[in-house]
């Protein structure tokens, strides 16, 4: 039997953007975020991740959660081009505020200013922030 | 227009979901259709049917069903993000082996998929959280 999310949806595919603003421990919004992400890819919908603020460490290289007892997802997202997500944008501001650059980052990504951020977001159909 | 909304803190604690019923009752108010409410991560405590608030507050859960009912909207809790907090369904408890459920009536449990969907289906899908 198919679960309820596993349904077809009839329908077009739409752009889809999330934008993830929050470090990835620390409060769930990155983990559940990621899921959302997942799914919407499985709708074979248009979608694209932004990180900004903090949440650019949701892809920082070396993360290490034994000391607080929960589950390190951040290998999640290298497979992330496995469910055809490959459009990764970060911001560059947020990354020079923390002192990261793209060598600090597992995954590739396109890094992009402000201004090219929102013109990025004005071309989607549906923004969803976490 | 058609919308959707998506809740993504906890009643009480947080006013998103107070914001997200005066705007679904304004919306409707102006002859607009509220297609579906998703409850995601703390926002799933909302379909909570065990919440006793005082009774010179709102009863927040109480208020949603009665709109949900009148105007035949549907309202969508996660399941995964229930399950984590402790909201189950009658169909639910018994496969987790649990003693009870908690869902209130009105409210379903599903999956993401419910929320892509709503993101394709509606002009606009609207969250309200931080």
């Amino acid at each position: 039997m198919s679960e309820p999310w596993e349904d077809d949806v009839e329908g077009p595919v739409k752009k889809f953007m999330f934008i993830n603003r929050k470090s990835p421990y620390g409060t769930v919004y990155a983990l559940e975020s990621l899921e959302v992400v997942l799914i919407t890819a499985a709708f074979d919908q248009d979608v694209s991740l932004v990180f900004s603020d903090d949440g650019v460490f949701q892809i920082k290289k070396g993360q290490k959660t034994d000391g607080i007892g929960m589950k390190n997802f951040s290998p999640t997202y290298r497979a992330l081009e496995g469910y055809d997500v490959e459009k990764l944008y970060v911001d560059k501001e947020s990354l020079d505020e923390r002192g990261l650059t793209q060598e600090d980052l597992l995954v590739d990504v396109e890094i992009l200013s402000r201004a090219e951020l929102a013109d990025l977001m004005d071309e989607q159909d549906v923004v969803l922030s976490f | 227009m058609k919308y959707g909304l998506l809740i993504n803190e906890g009643p009480y604690q947080h006013q998103a979901v107070d914001s997200a019923y005066q705007f679904a009752k304004a919306a409707i108010a102006k002859g607009h259709e509220v297609f579906r409410v998703f409850f995601y991560h703390d926002g799933v405590n909302t379909a909570t049917d065990f919440a006793v608030p005082p009774q010179d507050d709102r009863n927040i859960t109480a208020n949603w069903i009665k709109l949900a009912e009148e105007n035949n909207i549907d309202m969508v809790v996660c399941i995964a993000a229930a399950q984590r907090r402790g909201l189950l369904d009658a169909n639910e408890a018994e496969r987790q082996g649990k003693r009870g459920d908690n869902i209130a009536p009105t409210f379903r449990i599903s999956g993401l998929g419910q929320l892509v969907e709503a993101g394709i289906e509606c002009d606009r899908l609207l969250t309200f959280g931080d």
